[in-house]
């Protein structure tokens, strides 16, 4: 408990970080709102008018649109499902005793530090290239005549691939440090209760792992809404784009900041009523 | 110099009152022990009169200046806390230095002050040691020692053997009772034990629910508990409610007899302690009674057996947990 | 206690969990090989890769063709300053949030209201702007409106309970960068909304775009609220009685923080560095849309090898792994304290 002197002096503490982030947050999205009902178009900046809703209506009827929202969410909800479940998996394999837990922990976690722009350059050229990269090999290697072409045939689902990739060390090793954390009174219990694995999994270790699970998510859904250099650079922005991605290209291809102004909008929509959604749950978790 | 006065001191979270209004007069070099079960408000009371925490009607004066509003490091005062708070980056010496550093003194001022200290504490040779290497009495001692070298007029002690094995808080008490006799300084001590209050106290404060119910020597507290909760907390094994809680008998103000008595009963459950032997005895309709033998007793479960309460050690009650003149 | 083990088991567990491991890591691997190896043999087939003779040629090419020590360079710059930048708004913020917390709002103006304050605030803002236009005349009363739309907000949040402020803090990295992009290109721009002839000064002759000075404090503002908060759950780890201890030691707030609160929470505060460190030397789509020469940091470096031209792959591999190098190093290191921060203390 605090005395109202230091309350005091923790307000004003605060009071540096809230300024600077109010105004990263409402500065441009105010402006953003602003240019939303402009006809604004940088090629020809002098010449900006009133434009009313018709930004939003081109947006949203822009074939693009509906395709890129749908990736957005598709993108956001595989890559999280891929990652926790398979992060839970190799949390419980990694939490069992076995040779060389802390190589294998270094190389599990190298994922997570590699920049985006290199993954995406990596994944896309070294290893999903149809014809040279090594997937493409090893399925000649085994007698395939027409290996996969990753990028050309399922886009998304390489952007997804690489995605998880990065993520899944993350989760892995948050679940792995929840499960070191597992009391060990409670194991000895659910050993000398009988627990069969599954019910143990179940009853014991599920609920534990239920907070840094929502950690988790909430953490990828930050950073997985906003992909951006794992589509732009291997170049499928139009099949696999989301809605990062479009309104980059509304302004950078078409040079139309109402449209662009009009697309992060939606964006920010959609990013608040997941965030709503989830930072309801985290809240409750980080009371409890 | 060492008297705190409390003047209606009052404490409230928002809607929640702690301390209604608690009034209180510590002479100097007393020692003062605050006991109460867990939420009673009595560490809020000490952390008040600390300066930690926020008094929010009433004030507080130390050595008759009112310091209600004082920071808490200029009020004079030394805290032992529960979990010693020793700053585990600092050598016992600095832990020990560091009010005196703040203080603006000077190494050579400071160097014979932790000197004096650890000798007192036996702490000479463990003076360059960080706090986590040392064990759990060594640390107290180290709290203890930050304590005194600021020579304060009072001590405030917030639970400080909760935390040691029961071998160890037999002496730490002594201890610490010792230190009060050497130094002669003023001592406020939150306790939930009450063998700790009745052993260590010059005069006992009892809390219940934030409200003072009775200050008193041990004695006093023992022989005329002012209500039910005080006459329940102090005495060990607990007093026995009978008659709808009106009267109040002590186990060992009871005789027994297996041919004659007031309340007959059979024996459930003895305790042999050695020294006394504890009867819980089931009384029928007057429920169960617990008894305090002296030395051995003969009596095992099972057995019928009479219980006679020494009249004049009878205590009574009103409806509300008063005392009752009789 | 630890249950019996069957060797059998062991090692079963152990060949599986290499595997894997060596799985994740295997891209990487794979671009460290082809980085050491000549432009056609990086495009043989993998089983011949490995047997072909090693060079160190790339790397030359890399420096002299793309300058790597300059983007290298440029990135420290940015991901140091940032992260130095974000301490000193981060450890006053977390310390609060921390050591001194409202449990309840202090203010009684409801929820509504304020979204009613708000809401209007803009309007009329948007409403001037309109009837306007954008006139350097006039831009000025522009700002003053601005600051009228964001001053609102904040006290909102400023007054309200600590989980709430923080998880607000929180939302504001949900804000899609998207959202933000033209707003802060067009303020960062020359010509734009704020560098351009006022006529009572001209500040045409500035800009922000791939410039040091508008790449730092942003990569700062974009993860400060995730530093705030790693910070202030190391911070809660710390006993409140140790701080309280120096309070009655006569310790100032200034001493508190300094001498006991910061040395206390070394590993935390190193830790939380060295994630705003990885998370600014990786940031990719600012850096891609806002610098593209003298403050363009690796993630730009890198994407100039995305186009194809001719045989690139060795000379890719080489870049990604300088790129990649450092800041894997600096992982390694310190992944144990930094995992341990990622969890945001939902692990006790």
């Amino acid at each position: 408990m605090a005395t109202t002197q230091s309350q005091a002096i923790g307000k004003w503490a605060l009071a540096p970080s809230l300024l600077v982030l109010s105004g990263w947050a409402f500065i441009p999205l105010v402006l953003t709102i602003y240019f939303a009902f402009l006809r604004y178009n940088l090629q020809d900046p002098d010449n900006t008018s009133w434009f009313g809703l018709s930004n939003f209506y081109y947006f949203i009827t822009d074939p693009y649109f509906t395709k890129d929202l749908l990736h957005t969410l598709l993108l956001v909800f595989s890559t999280i499902v891929t990652t926790v479940v398979g992060g839970t998996l190799l949390a419980l394999l990694l939490d069992q005793p076995f040779l060389g837990r802390g190589v294998v922990r270094l190389l599990m976690i190298s994922p997570f530090f590699i920049m985006p722009t290199v993954s995406s350059l990596v994944w896309k050229n070294l290893l999903m290239h149809p014809v040279f990269g090594l997937f493409a090999g090893i399925q000649t290697y085994f007698g395939a005549l027409r290996p996969i072409d990753w990028f050309g045939t399922f886009p998304l689902i390489s952007v997804i691939i690489i995605v998880s990739w990065q993520w899944l060390p993350y989760a892995a090793l948050i679940l792995l440090t929840a499960l070191q954390s597992l009391d060990e009174e409670q194991k000895d219990a659910a050993a000398m209760d009988g627990t069969p694995p599954l019910s143990y999994f179940r009853y014991i270790v599920l609920p534990h792992l239920a907070r840094p699970i929502t950690v988790v998510i909430l953490i990828e859904t930050i950073f997985l809404l906003n992909i951006f250099a794992e589509i732009k650079l291997p170049g499928v922005g139009g099949v696999a784009g989301n809605l990062t991605y479009l309104v980059f290209s509304q302004l950078n291809d078409a040079n139309d900041v109402g449209a662009a102004a009009a697309g992060g909008l939606i964006a920010v929509v959609l990013a608040n009523l997941v965030s709503i959604f989830l930072v309801r749950i985290v809240g409750k978790n980080l009371e409890a | 110099m060492g008297t705190i006065q409390l003047k209606k001191v009052r404490k409230a979270f928002g809607e929640t009152v702690v301390i209604p209004g608690a009034d209180l007069d510590i002479k100097h070099g007393e020692f003062i022990v605050f006991v109460g079960p867990s939420g009673c408000g009595k560490s809020t009371l000490l952390r008040m009169i600390a300066g930690l925490e926020d008094i929010t009607a009433g004030e507080i004066l130390i050595d008759g200046k009112d310091m209600t509003d004082t920071a808490p490091a200029k009020r004079g005062l030394s805290m032992v806390f529960q979990s010693y708070a020793l700053y585990p980056h600092m050598s016992v010496r600095n832990n020990i230095a560091f009010g005196l550093k703040m203080a603006g003194e000077t190494p050579e001022q400071i160097a014979p002050k932790i000197a004096k200290a650890a000798a007192t504490l036996n702490l000479t040779e463990y003076l360059d040691r960080k706090p986590g290497q040392l064990s759990g009495g060594q640390r107290q001692r180290v709290a203890i020692g930050r304590a005194i070298v600021r020579n304060p007029s009072g001590f405030l002690f917030d639970e400080p053997l909760s935390n040691l094995d029961a071998a160890l808080r037999v002496n730490m008490r002594i201890f610490i009772m010792q230190l009060h006799q050497d130094l002669g300084s003023t001592m406020v001590y939150v306790t939930h034990d009450q063998v700790e209050a009745m052993t260590m106290a010059d005069r006992i404060v009892v809390l219940n629910r934030g409200v003072i119910e009775q200050v008193g020597t041990p004695m006093e507290l023992y022989n005329k508990p002012q209500s039910i909760f005080v006459a329940g907390f102090i005495g060990s094994p607990k007093m026995n409610f009978v008659e709808g809680n009106t009267i109040g008998v002590r186990p060992e103000h009871i005789a027994i007899s297996d041919k004659k008595g007031d309340w007959p009963g059979t024996v459930k459950i003895t305790e042999h302690l050695g020294s006394d032997t504890f009867l819980h005895v089931d009384a029928g309709k007057r429920g169960q009674i617990t008894v305090r033998a002296t030395g051995e007793s003969n009596y095992g479960p099972g057995d019928k057996i009479w219980m006679t309460p020494d009249a004049k050690r009878l205590h009574h009650f009103d409806a509300q947990g008063r005392v009752t003149k009789v | 206690m630890a249950r019996k083990q069957s060797t059998r088991r062991t090692v079963a567990i152990t060949i599986l969990a290499w595997f894997i491991g060596l799985l994740m890591f295997f891209p990487i691997l794979w671009t460290a090989v082809a980085a050491f190896k000549s432009e056609s043999d990086a495009y043989t087939l993998p089983q011949n890769m490995l047997s072909t003779p090693w060079t160190l040629e790339n790397f030359g090419i890399v420096q002299e063709r793309s300058d790597y020590f300059r983007y290298v360079f440029n990135t420290v710059i940015i991901a140091v300053l940032s992260t130095l930048l974000g301490l000193l708004f981060a450890v006053p913020a977390a310390w609060s949030m921390a050591f001194a917390p409202r449990t309840t709002p202090s203010s009684t103006i409801s929820g509504w209201g304020w979204l009613a304050i708000v809401f209007s605030c803009g309007l009329i803002a948007a409403g001037v702007l309109y009837a306007n236009g954008w006139h350097p005349q006039n831009a000025v009363v522009g700002f003053l409106l601005l600051l009228l739309c964001i001053v609102p907000p904040t006290a909102w949040v400023w007054t309200r309970a600590t989980t709430d402020t923080l998880l607000w803090m929180l939302s504001t990295k949900m804000m899609p960068p998207a959202g933000a992009l033209i707003a802060i290109y067009l303020m960062f721009n020359r010509n734009g909304l704020i560098f351009k002839d006022w006529g009572w000064i001209n500040l045409s002759e500035y800009n922000l775009i791939d410039s040091f000075w508008g790449m730092v404090p942003l990569a700062m503002l974009l993860n400060l609220p995730i530093i705030i908060w790693m910070l202030y759950t190391y911070f809660k780890e710390i006993p409140v009685e140790i701080l309280e201890a120096a309070r009655m030691d006569g310790a100032s707030l200034w001493n508190e923080i300094v001498r006991v609160l910061t040395p206390m929470a070394l590993p935390g505060i190193a830790s939380t560095c060295l994630l705003n460190l990885i998370l600014a030397w990786n940031e990719a789509f600012w850096s891609l849309n806002l610098t593209n020469k003298y403050a363009a940091p690796l993630s730009f470096f890198i994407s100039e090898y995305s186009s194809p031209e001719g045989q690139f792959w060795a000379k890719l591999s080489a870049a990604s792994l300088m790129a990649i190098v450092p800041i894997l190093i600096v992982g390694w290191f310190s992944q144990k304290q930094l995992v341990r921060g990622l969890t945001f203390g939902a692990v006790k």
